[in-house]
């Protein structure tokens, strides 16, 4: 990580080290930077409470807020505890919860992305992970009030998703956002997991190339060196940008808001 | 001495297969003209073969009521993929051509028993029934169809998940169908979703989740997570039923298990409620 040198446009592969640093920002650092208050909310009333997947009540620039987003650890502990921010159907359902809590009380939602992917569990498939994403992804598409997601670290196929159907996606410089991680495709398509430099370069995954094809519509701008090697200017960045876009967002009327995430996402791959 | 060398009349020989089929999952010999009756379901063990669409469209519609929709929606390349074995262009060209299909699901419209729907039938021959920005569109257009027309709409899923090759915009059609599906859930349109052998991964966790009412066939899998990765994640042995149509029904995301014989009747009767009001010949 150390020989990365940033004044030269960093290969994807190098970027998906940069996005999966230790060292990057998680969400305890955006909370502690964004929110002048935050109140978190448990559980997802059905089975139990989620430590990869957090959220509640934000204040954010003086715009009171729902925040969700994945939790990924800063120590060995931490990273445990919150299984590494590898959610459970608990996660998904707890953060629909609140997405519809900040419906009902006209709050905008932000979510914050980072997870390696949906934990692939036992326990998960049989409290049913596919079903909990599903779920989410159906009810986000028609959510009456505004979404905002940033991708801040990795964007893990449907375990990102699952929170990240929103009016205006955006990504961190060095954030990455795939279908599939560069090693599992590697491994599939190549047969052979050494392949992984390739396939992150054929997936598309960097923010640059996300850009382009139009699947999300803004990149923020990380200090040099990265997010890591300056986090409280990263996590600024992120909340100058997220204020900006909330403020647009509530200038719409919901129907129109509705009707233009519709709108959205129906010409994904047109 | 010239029979013993002359080769055997070739025209005179019947090879084994032509005569015996063996079931993937019971590894029995069934007779081939038993095995290939149009249910395709094996006379010894019930297991359900895999059908292409075509062949759902026969046991599922009306008989000749099946008109195909948005057929010119086909493959596309948005990354320029191409990986190990070549250009997923190419790759995918290979199968439009062997499949005779356009795209991992067919849609169209069609009646059930005198009640007409939009139907969409996944096939798992297409790029093991993968779901990308051609498969999203037809699906999306499918539910719009629906909507347009106030019908319900059908989905037969048979898939492996989203499509590699088209990277982050297979992913994004999780969101797209979905938010489809959205619309008809607004509209108090009725979504039948039916899970066939393989319902995994992206689609899964997607459109084939969240039917009013979820049908599956007999011993299907269905999951999320691929077994092998489990395994590998939790590190122990998973039980032999797991991810089976049986054990989603057993933790409640199935309503239903249907025999592919009773698969059409069954659904006839779920129309009968759930098209209630919706369409006129009920």
């Amino acid at each position: 990580m150390t020989d990365l040198d940033f004044s030269k446009k960093l290969t994807p592969w190098e970027i998906v080290q940069v996005a999966r640093h230790p060292n990057r920002p998680a969400i305890g650092e955006y909370i502690q930077g964004m929110c002048e208050d935050f109140v978190e909310l448990h559980g997802d009333r059905a089975f139990g409470d989620d430590p990869a997947l957090i959220g509640g009540f934000a204040t954010i620039g003086g715009e009171r807020v729902m925040l969700i987003g994945h939790r990924k650890g800063k120590s060995v502990e931490e990273n445990i505890h919150a299984n590494f921010g590898m959610a459970n159907p608990e996660g998904y359902r707890k953060a629909l919860r609140l997405m519809k809590l900040a419906e009902k009380y006209g709050l905008p939602v932000v979510s914050l992305v980072d997870t390696p992917g949906a934990y692939p569990g036992l326990d998960a498939e049989a409290r049913g992970q596919a079903e909990a994403i599903a779920r989410n992804l159906t009810e986000m598409a028609g959510l009456r009030t505004p979404f905002v997601v940033v991708i801040t670290g990795e964007g893990g196929s449907g375990g990102a998703l699952g929170i990240a159907v929103g009016d205006v996606v955006m990504m961190l410089q060095y954030a990455v956002y795939s279908v599939i991680s560069p090693e599992g495709c590697a491994s599939i398509l190549w047969r052979d997991n050494k392949k992984a430099p390739e396939a992150a370069e054929a997936l598309k995954i960097t923010a640059d190339s996300l850009k382009e094809l139009g699947i999300i519509d803004e990149i923020i701008s990380e200090p040099q060196g990265a997010a890591h090697s300056d986090p409280g200017k990263a996590v600024d960045n992120v909340k100058k940008a997220v204020l900006k876009h909330i403020k647009a967002l509530q200038k719409l009327d919901t129907d129109t808001l509705v009707q233009k995430r519709y709108d959205k996402y129906a010409a994904m791959g047109r | 001495m010239g029979w013993l060398t002359k080769p055997a009349d070739k025209t005179a020989a019947v090879s084994t297969e032509a005569i015996w089929a063996v079931c993937p999952a019971c590894k029995a010999y069934v007779p081939r003209d038993e095995w290939n009756n149009d249910l395709r379901v094996c006379p010894r063990c019930d297991y359900h073969d895999r059908l292409t669409c075509r062949q759902r469209v026969t046991q599922i519609c009306d008989s000749g009521s099946f008109v195909e929709i948005n057929a010119d929606v086909s493959v596309r390349d948005p990354l320029k993929f191409a990986d190990a074995s070549g250009a997923y262009a190419d790759k995918a060209r290979a199968t439009v051509k062997k499949t005779g299909e356009g795209e991992a699901i067919l849609t169209g419209n069609a009646r059930i028993a005198g009640i007409p729907v939009v139907i969409g039938i996944m096939d798992f021959r297409f790029l093991g029934g993968s779901l990308a920005s051609g498969t999203g569109e037809r699906i999306l257009l499918a539910a719009e169809a629906a909507l347009k027309q106030r019908q319900p709409l059908i989905l037969f899923s048979a898939s492996g998940g989203a499509r590699m090759h088209e990277g982050i915009v297979s992913l994004m059609q999780m969101a797209k169908t979905c938010a489809a599906i959205a619309r008809l859930q607004q509209a108090r349109l009725p979504y039948i979703s039916v899970l066939t052998d393989p319902t995994t991964g992206g689609v899964s966790a997607s459109y084939a989740m969240v039917g009013d009412v979820n049908i599956a066939e007999p011993r299907a899998l269905i999951g999320f997570a691929g077994r092998r990765v489990i395994e590998l994640t939790i590190k122990q042995k998973l039980p032999d039923d797991f991810q089976t149509a049986e054990y989603l029904l057993e933790h409640g995301f199935i309503d239903h298990i249907v025999h592919r014989g009773e698969m059409k009747r069954f659904l006839e009767k779920v129309l009968r409620y759930a098209a209630h009001g919706v369409a006129e010949c009920i």
